[in-house]
């Protein structure tokens, strides 16, 4: 049984910053041990994580045999807008999970600043947020 | 003369294992030896993978099962008040068998007797998933076993198994939780063995484990024979660790390193 355990903020201001946790459930069998017997317990990883907001991609993992169980991925985007987050985690055996999370951006209204998507130049990289 | 020495010898490590009681306000749980990391791990409820447990324990808490298609739910109702506390008082007597179970045995007992299901194998998920829903409704409530006239022995055996030396390395566990608490066992810190957080995620094992399973991993490392899964010596064992951190705080599910 795949569970998972998503934290996202449930509401943001637009332009804010915003911090996502995820931790799923599954056990990440490295593929390089073996049972007493000395046959190889076969791999059993998840490979592939990926968050969509609103049907864009902010944010892909791949992962390997080297991580640990039930594994938690924390990473951040940019509230841009109100709507729904889709978390998918992929893996070996067709293990396939999803959840999703709304959030509800609003807040006192910033100057219409669209957050850079794509290859953000040096000074907004680095200027104050 | 050897054996007058050998008798007073026995009396000195007697007395000397008694008198490493740690006094209360010396207790310090798990928790607080741990690294600012892992403790921020244990208190977030979204980085603590014990949570993926809890999560799964409430969906099987409604589920119903067995012949007599019962949840656990149907009997106990809402979990956060029937079950408050419950998991601070284990292990309890049980006056059927005449001596105390665990909690993993109570769930097991309630799932023969009142579900007319199978038990659950002890360290399954189902199991562990369970104990850690019904021990998360305790959590932030002092522990608090009932020692009476019908505990007492089972505390006292207990106590026995805790200060006796076992295994090939001929250690008690009060030698290292007693009376070196605090200092290195190869690059751990030994803690006082308060079972506050079980099952709790140990991060060595990548997954939940009951205090069962801390116990044996101990027995193995001073070379002894572990006792069984619900064996009368562990159950004792937990009694009298669960007295011995009376009033210390629940904050199961834990994690611990």
């Amino acid at each position: 049984m795949a569970s998972a355990l998503i934290n996202v903020p449930a509401r943001a201001k637009r332009g804010e910053i915003i911090e996502i946790k995820t931790l799923i459930s599954h056990v990440m069998e490295t593929g390089f041990r073996r049972t007493q017997l000395g046959a190889v317990i076969p791999r059993d990883i998840i490979r592939r994580f990926v968050c969509t907001y609103n049907g864009t991609e902010v944010f892909r993992a791949e992962l390997h045999p080297a991580i640990a169980a039930n594994p938690f991925i924390v990473f951040s985007t940019v509230a841009v807008e109100s709507g729904t987050l889709v978390f998918s985690w992929t893996g070996d055996h067709g293990f396939s999970a999803t959840e999703t999370a709304a959030i509800s951006v609003g807040g006192p209204e910033m100057a219409p600043h669209t957050p850079p998507r794509s290859e953000p130049s040096r000074e907004t990289r680095d200027g104050p947020r | 003369m050897r054996r007058f020495g050998a008798a007073l010898g026995a009396i000195a490590i007697a007395a000397s294992a008694f008198a490493g009681e740690i006094t209360p306000s010396d207790r310090r749980s798990g928790y607080e030896f741990m690294s600012r990391e892992t403790r921020a791990m244990q208190d977030d409820d979204t980085a603590n993978p014990g949570m993926l447990w809890v999560l799964e324990g409430g969906t099987l808490w409604e589920k119903k099962t067995g012949a007599a298609g019962r949840a656990c739910a149907d009997c106990h109702g809402d979990p956060r008040a029937s079950m408050k506390g419950v998991a601070a008082r284990y292990p309890a007597f049980d006056a059927a068998i005449g001596r105390p179970i665990s909690l993993e045995q109570r769930i097991n007992r309630c799932r023969i007797d009142r579900q007319q299901a199978s038990a659950l194998a002890y360290e399954s998920r189902e199991l562990l998933a369970l104990t850690a829903f019904v021990a998360r409704q305790s959590r932030g409530l002092p522990i608090d076993v009932t020692i009476d006239a019908r505990t007492h022995p089972f505390l006292d055996a207990g106590r026995a198994t805790f200060h006796r030396r076992q295994g090939q390395l001929n250690l008690a566990c009060a030698q290292c939780h007693d009376d070196n608490w605090g200092r290195q066992l190869a690059g751990n810190v030994i803690p006082q063995a308060h079972p506050t957080g079980y099952p709790l995620y140990r991060l060595e094992w990548q997954s939940l484990g009951s205090l069962q399973r801390r116990l044996r991993n101990c027995l193995v490392g001073i070379r002894a024979e572990p006792y069984d899964y619900g064996a009368n010596e562990l159950v004792d064992l937990e009694l009298y660790l669960m007295w011995r951190a009376r009033g210390m705080t629940m904050d199961a599910p834990a994690v611990r390193p």
